[in-house]
């Protein structure tokens, strides 16, 4: 599954906020740290704040910070604001009385579909970030291995 | 008051039956009580446990170990998980899981299976946020109409 640039930036950008809840992140230190178009990340975070996952905090040390709910929030949510997520057995689906190879390979692209959709829709934010601190964990023991 | 767990005995068989039917909405009391006789027989490393709250069952989380079914190693299965629909959120499932693990533990098991539909995405975030990925494992099926179908062909 390749996802759209703007879905993984919106990915970083709220597993970054979320794994920082105690303050702001510019948008500036998100771009920097992920490698990505600051221009890119402005419209997504505009996106994301317009669906209530982040939150923009104006003045003197203000930036961006996490506003959903990290047990409820899933990678399902954010990447579905983007893309169609399960889209690739409509792109090989003829009509029920179609053509037989496009048939075929519908089913076997809508069992990828249905893979890729539960594997989004069943991990949460506060998943995420456990995997991603299990990462961190790991590098750190072969850090000091 | 809190919700304590223990191995489930004789008098909780009734309830675990009320409970998967309560919730499911299935009747299936032929397949558990040829499960309670099945974990009967191997106590040592086949478990039922249960959530007790103010004298209710409110959940239960069964297991065994299994070795070398599909060609894998030893392992703990997970072969049901239920909490209470009134007790979401209370940390009843986090407390099974936790107890049964520590069981497996001490059976020697080293690595923890289970499998859980598709479409069932709220008990797979469960499983997910206890810390389980996908397995290296596809579950396949057919349906066999389909293969006399292709028999005939």
């Amino acid at each position: 599954m390749k996802l759209q640039i703007a879905s993984r930036i919106a990915l970083y950008a709220v597993l970054m906020l979320a794994s920082h809840p105690d303050r702001q992140l510019s948008a500036a230190d998100i771009a920097r740290h992920f490698n990505v178009s600051l221009n890119h990340l402005a419209k997504v975070l505009r996106d994301l704040n317009r669906a209530g996952l982040v939150e923009a905090v104006r003045g003197a040390g203000g930036g961006y910070r996490f506003s959903g709910q990290p047990r409820r929030t899933t990678l399902y949510d954010i990447v579905d604001m983007f893309e169609n997520v399960g889209q690739s057995a409509a792109d090989v689906t003829g009509d029920e009385d179609g053509d037989p190879i496009s048939q075929g390979l519908a089913q076997v692209f809508q069992e990828i579909d249905d893979i890729a959709t539960s594997t989004l829709q069943s991990i949460t934010i506060e998943t995420m970030l456990k995997i991603s601190e299990r990462h961190r964990r790991r590098q750190t023991g072969n850090g000091q291995a | 008051m809190g919700t304590t767990v223990r191995v489930a005995g004789e008098d909780d068989f009734a309830q675990i039956i009320g409970l998967d039917s309560a919730e499911s909405g299935q009747d299936r009391q032929d397949y558990w009580h040829g499960l309670f006789n099945r974990f009967r027989n191997r106590p040592d490393d086949r478990h039922i446990l249960v959530a007790i709250r103010d004298e209710s069952l409110v959940g239960y989380i069964i297991g065994e170990v299994r070795d070398g079914e599909f060609g894998l190693p030893r392992a703990g299965w997970i072969v049901h998980l239920r909490v209470s629909d009134q007790m979401r959120e209370e940390k009843v499932g986090t407390r099974l899981f936790d107890t049964l693990c520590a069981r497996f533990r001490r059976d020697g098991v080293a690595r923890l299976r289970t499998a859980v539909a598709r479409t069932d995405t709220l008990v797979m975030a469960f499983f997910r946020s206890q810390g389980m990925m996908a397995a290296p494992t596809v579950q396949m099926e057919m349906d066999l109409d389909d293969r006399d179908q292709r028999g005939a062909s």
